[in-house]
């Protein structure tokens, strides 16, 4: 049976579903890491993921372009993102009840909504959804070509961030002012900087970002929708993002290493190995667990998760 | 009731001279509000909201059989929402209740169909210990890693409840499946395991006893022992706390494993009072409904009993409504969270209005 | 010729409390103008008006004659204005020159043009002889460095109008000198500064013009050298204050308190307390001098439990107590006025009867197999409100409506009801007003005189002279030096702070 693994796991097919299955939480860790690096925390990620992946599969199914899904994902998502940036940062509240509520809310728009528009039975509703976009030459790359070259636009899109995400943050005034704020937010509104709007624009960004990786949920591959289909993608990332200690890089990281865990789960079923479906299922999260403890309680932005009041303390 | 303020620990003041009344209106004035939106919803499905409504109402509390029914959804929610209040009130949340009250169930399972030739006083016993050791030891490990090494607890509980769901279902359709079923099993409770009915002619089970008894020996422990004292100087200032020579961190522990406890008594009774057996996804997700019932009850252990209440029949009622008028089921969550959003809220916004008018003042 | 800053009729209010009431005030081109008061007078809230930090409830503001409306940092520095903070405002985590820039528009938008900023910062610093490394991390620097940057971030924006806020709290005696040699420069550059102070001998020093604050209101405007440090106390106060307490001569006897060897370190590994030995005899008041920020804070931590250390020993009335356990500490009847009042020594959202059973909550006569006696926690409550003068509206309200002198009071209550052998007291009347201030000084001493050994770590200077018996001025972690009190002049005990002679 170990052989069988290692055959499976040393495949360019493997790799390729890999990258596949890491690129939801890809997006929603390049979009959280800016909430979480200006100091708000976003665990209503999990139910931004889960409009996006909804909204960009109705979007789709209706209109028959999975672009203009995506656009309806990224609505969906930022409904809820914007919920969270009025609660959290306006009102002040509690950044980890506001995040449940909001989780709370994604999961019964997203199964009425269902239920409403589609009928009690979906699993046989299929959308219109991305096809891998071959890039002409870099594709016809032996190995690498197929495992990078021959995948989705959402993906590529992915993949750009990584890079994008790690200069914004070290390379440009933008992100100087998003560490500030993050750090320590009074000094930065003493040297002008407006905390508020910072902290607004990078949770919407999260909420876009998470819009984008539930859409990649489905319609960048299964071209379907069930409930809860997100199956707490969105914690996972959240995890990334303090496995990485809240460096881009790093977090890029831990997404790729649950993207592999993804992929092993679902392989070890396709080989038929006589283990209960669910043991495998449980990988990705047991993963995650482990590395998480491994990595620490890392180095959190100084103000992480308090609300910045400028009248007191 | 200034205990507000444990929900929404942003750093503000709330004025002193806020109505009470005003305070205590909140969470069914949020209700409504959730219910408005909800209807929005229900219009979407083509339904006249005022039909839904009743019909929600109707299978709610329109009989004794259904008022018996919202009260027996009322039990599991009632306990793990003692339990998200009992580690709260401490400074930790526990978002884990789902998974604890899961693994309690196997426990309690085990127990109840193992063990044989007791009485059922004794074999009760035994199954609510074991649920509430279930419970308490997988709420351990994310305790210390918060308490003593500065973890977040909310990840590593949320990913635990996923991991223990799926253990669940490996175990209901494996090693305790019972033979010859169609549908995944396990063996049935020995009767002597099983929660007596206490109103005839109803399921109703003795679970809401128990509820009742563990929700004023919560309320009498928080605020009339020593005990209780700590856990509210570590909910509200972990430092202060410290200075004033309590053991903060083990405090803290203790609190959460108290509180998976209790969420592992809800799993269990579940078992034991409803079910008669271990079945996959006997819990449509009490561990997160929990979270809502107890901050509309501003985390108070009685106030606790009547959310408890208002969600448990709200559920109830969905199902009805959802035969009779096709709105679906889910649509409760909706409500439940904008109303948890608004009571919430609404400490937030006498701030937000100050900053508004000022704002327009300066531009 | 027209003020280049005007301020008028300046009025701010927060719930209860007015802190500025119709203030006009007027600063000159190259002019220092000191702004006197008490803690609470309003200079603070006055100046955040200014900086856009506040907005004033009523009055207007105009610089060089023109009305402006200051909403925020931002239009305060496009007006010229700066402010350097009494807390800095510099993220640890960034370098200096990532402090100076931020908020600033690059010339290569968005890039972050480090290397000339870099270039220009040097210069800065060049030309104040400030010694200022630009690629330093905020973190690694020493507090007086760290307050250059904090100018620096002023000057780097071109500010012509300079606000600087109780400047001198952080610094050793020499290093206010330094400070004052750059103010009076930038003034000659034609750059005017407002400069809110406490002390009086610092007005008189470098200031052209002083205001004095009290209780919100403007008491007076005069030039220094038509006033007396005499008459602004008056002013500040509004009676004639007596500067000195009244102290009965020192009478020690046995030792209380032993600490041997004392190193604590913090959370990077950095001895932050360097080997530190003493004792404190009952009877005796030992103050700990020493600019904020040099381990007199972690030490009062390590002696009282609140903090664990990395080697040493702490023993009271000779036995050693097992460390990082405040419990042992409490048992052993030391008592601890913490430096912060609201996040250490109070649970804000308990009530008052609460928080003055914070320690013996659990003991009789206030518990009993494990059930709080609530009859006693509230006649005790009552008895301490009454004895000590707490001003509230009952015993049952929440800790946080009380006004920080009460709440010190709260504190106090509780420490010395407690009938301490050692108290600890750390920045004991910090933030208080004088008549609070009169009153923490005078219970500190009945304690001393009723036989307890008392350790006082305060910054102020002044507090330390007019309280202690012997004085240990600590630097970098270590004792510079014991002395008895009145047999050091005030120049030696700053040459100690600085850590550059130790006591023969």
């Amino acid at each position: 049976m170990l052989d069988q693994i290692l055959h499976v796991v040393l495949s360019t097919t493997f790799f390729e579903s890999s990258l596949r299955l890491a690129t939801p939480l890809i997006l929603a860790v390049m979009g959280g890491i800016l909430s979480e690096r200006s100091g708000v925390l976003n665990l209503g990620m999990e139910g931004m993921m889960l409009m996006g992946a909804f909204f960009g599969f109705a979007g789709s199914y209706f209109t028959g372009s999975p672009w203009l899904g995506l656009l309806c994902a990224v609505i969906g998502a930022m409904i809820l993102g914007f919920i969270h940036a009025f609660s959290c940062i306006s009102l002040g509240l509690n950044q980890v009840v506001v995040a449940v509520a909001v989780n709370i809310l994604g999961l019964g728009l997203t199964s009425s909504l269902l239920r409403t528009l589609f009928g009690a039975s979906t699993s046989q509703l299929k959308s219109a959804g991305f096809k891998p976009w071959e890039i002409p030459f870099l594709s016809n790359i032996p190995v690498i070509g197929t495992i990078f070259f021959k995948q989705t636009v959402l993906v590529y899109i992915g993949l750009l961030l990584i890079p994008l995400t790690w200069w914004v943050f070290y390379k440009t005034t933008w992100g100087l002012k998003i560490r500030a704020v993050g750090e320590y937010p009074r000094a930065a509104d003493t040297m002008g900087v407006n905390v508020t709007k910072v902290r607004y624009l990078c949770v919407l960004y999260s909420s876009i970002m998470g819009g984008l990786g539930g859409a990649s949920l489905s319609i960048a591959g299964l071209n379907t929708f069930v409930d809860n289909i997100t199956a707490g993608r969105g914690f996972i990332a959240f995890s990334a993002i303090i496995f990485g200690k809240f460096n881009p890089l790093g977090a890029a990281a831990g997404a790729f290493i649950f993207g592999i865990a993804d992929s092993l789960q679902l392989n070890i079923q396709a080989l038929g190995i006589k283990i209960p479906y669910q043991i495998p299922l449980m990988f990705p999260y047991i993963l995650t667990l482990i590395v998480l403890f491994a990595v620490g309680a890392g180095s959190s932005p100084k103000n992480w998760g308090v609300p910045y009041n400028p009248d007191g303390e | 009731m200034g205990n507000a303020k444990v929900i929404a620990k942003g750093n503000f003041k709330i004025k002193p001279d806020m109505q009470k009344i005003f305070k205590a209106m909140l969470p069914v004035i949020g209700i409504l509000v959730g219910a408005l939106a909800g209807s929005l919803v229900i219009l979407a499905k083509g339904v006249n909201p005022v039909h839904a409504y009743a019909a929600l109402m109707e299978g709610a509390v329109g009989s004794m059989d259904n008022f018996a029914s919202s009260l027996i959804k009322t039990i599991p929610l009632g306990l793990t929402g003692l339990a998200v209040v009992i580690s709260y009130r401490a400074g930790i949340f526990n978002i884990g209740a789902e998974g604890q009250l899961q693994i309690a169930a196997i426990a309690v399972t085990l127990i109840g169909t193992q063990i044989r030739g007791l009485g059922p006083v004794l074999h009760i016993l035994l199954c609510l210990l074991a649920a509430a050791l279930a419970g308490g030891v997988c709420a351990l490990l994310p305790g210390i890693a918060k308490a003593y090494k500065g973890f977040n607890e909310i990840v590593i509980t949320m990913l635990f409840n996923y991991i223990a769901i799926l253990f669940v279902g490996f175990m209901v359709q494996g090693p305790m499946k019972m033979k010859n079923q169609y549908y995944p099993q396990s063996a049935p409770l020995f009767p002597s395991a099983k929660l007596p009915y206490i109103i005839p002619h109803t399921r109703l089970h003795a679970g809401i006893i128990l509820l009742i008894i563990i929700s004023i020996v919560t309320y009498l422990v928080l605020f009339k022992t020593a005990f209780g004292f700590k856990i509210r100087a570590v909910g509200f200032n972990q430092r202060a706390a410290l200075y004033g020579g309590i053991d903060s961190r083990r405090v803290m522990v203790v609190a959460m494993v108290i509180s998976g406890a209790v969420a592992g008594v809800a799993g269990g009774v579940e078992i034991m009072g409803v079910h008669g057996r271990l079945i996959e996804n006997f819990s449509p997700g009490y561990g997160y409904d929990a979270i809502a019932v107890a901050l509309l009850a501003d985390l108070h252990p009685i106030w606790l009993l009547l959310s408890a209440f208002f969600f448990g029949a709200l559920r109830n009622g969905a199902s009805s409504m959802q035969i009779s008028t096709g709105v679906p089921v889910s649509f409760v969550y909706i409500i439940q969270a904008l109303a948890v959003l608004f009571v919430v809220g609404s400490t937030g916004v006498p701030r937000f209005i100050k900053k508004v008018r000022r704002a327009r003042k300066n531009a | 010729m027209t003020a280049v800053l005007k301020m008028e009729g300046i009025t701010k209010r927060f719930s209860r409390v007015t802190a500025n009431d119709d203030v006009t005030i007027e600063l000159q081109k190259g002019e220092i103008h000191a702004l006197l008061g008490e803690n609470g007078a309003g200079k603070s809230t006055l100046m955040n008006c200014l900086y856009g930090m506040y907005q004033p409830d009523e009055g207007s503001i105009y610089v060089n004659g023109e009305k402006v409306n200051i909403r925020n940092s931002e239009d305060a520095i496009k007006h010229g204005i700066g402010m350097v903070h009494q807390h800095f405002m510099l993220i640890s985590q960034l370098t200096v020159t990532e402090n100076i820039i931020l908020g600033l528009k690059s010339r290569r938008e968005p890039l972050l043009d480090l290397k000339n900023a870099e270039k220009e910062i040097q210069k800065l610093s060049d030309q104040y002889r400030f010694d200022v490394d630009p690629r330093a991390l905020i973190k690694d620097l020493p507090v007086g460095i760290q307050q250059r940057v904090e100018i620096m971030k002023v000057l780097y924006r071109k500010a012509d109008i300079l606000i600087l806020d109780e400047a001198t709290a952080v610094l050793t005696p020499q290093e206010v000198e330094e400070l004052f040699k750059v103010v009076r420069q930038l003034a000659k550059e034609g750059k005017s500064i407002f400069m809110i102070v406490h002390k009086l001998e610092e007005v008189m020093e470098v200031c052209d013009t002083v205001t004095v604050l009290r209780d919100g209101k403007l008491v007076g405007n005069v030039k220094v050298s038509e006033t007396s440090t005499r008459e602004l106390a008056k002013m500040m106060v509004g009676r004639e204050v007596i500067l000195d307490c009244d102290k009965k001569p020192c009478e020690p006897k046995e030792v209380a308190l032993t600490v041997k060897d004392l190193v604590v370190t913090n959370k990077h590994g950095k001895n932050v307390v360097n080997g530190v030995s003493f004792d404190i005899r009952k009877g005796e008041i030992l103050g700990i001098a020493g600019v904020d920020g040099n381990g007199q804070i972690e030490l009062s931590e390590a002696i009282t439990g609140l903090s664990g250390y990395k080697s040493g020993k702490i023993l009271v009335n000779g036995e050693e107590v097992p460390h990082h356990n405040t419990r042992n500490f409490i048992e052993k009847n030391v008592s601890h006025i913490p430096q912060d009042r609201q996040h250490t020594g109070l649970v804000m959202e308990f009530n008052i009867k609460e928080n003055l059973v914070l320690q013996k909550f659990c003991d009789e006569p206030f518990c009993r197999f494990g059930i709080l006696n609530q009859r006693m926690i509230q006649t005790h409550a009552e008895e301490l409100i009454h004895r000590f003068n707490i001003k509230t509206a009952g015993t049952d309200v929440e800790t946080n409506t009380l006004s920080g002198g009460n709440q010190q009071k709260v504190i106090l209550a509780r420490e010395i009801s407690r009938n301490p052998e050692i108290l600890v007291a750390v920045q004991p009347t910090r933030g208080l007003d004088i008549g609070a201030t009169e009153f923490v000084r005078k219970q500190i001493l009945e304690q001393r005189d009723k036989g307890a050994a008392v350790l006082l770590v305060s910054t102020e200077l002044d507090e330390i002279l007019s309280l202690s018996d012997r004085i240990a001025i600590i630097h970098k972690g270590k004792f510079m030096g014991v002395v008895v009190n009145g047999e050091v002049t005030i120049e030696e005990i700053g040459l100690m702070m600085a850590g550059i002679k130790k006591a023969s």
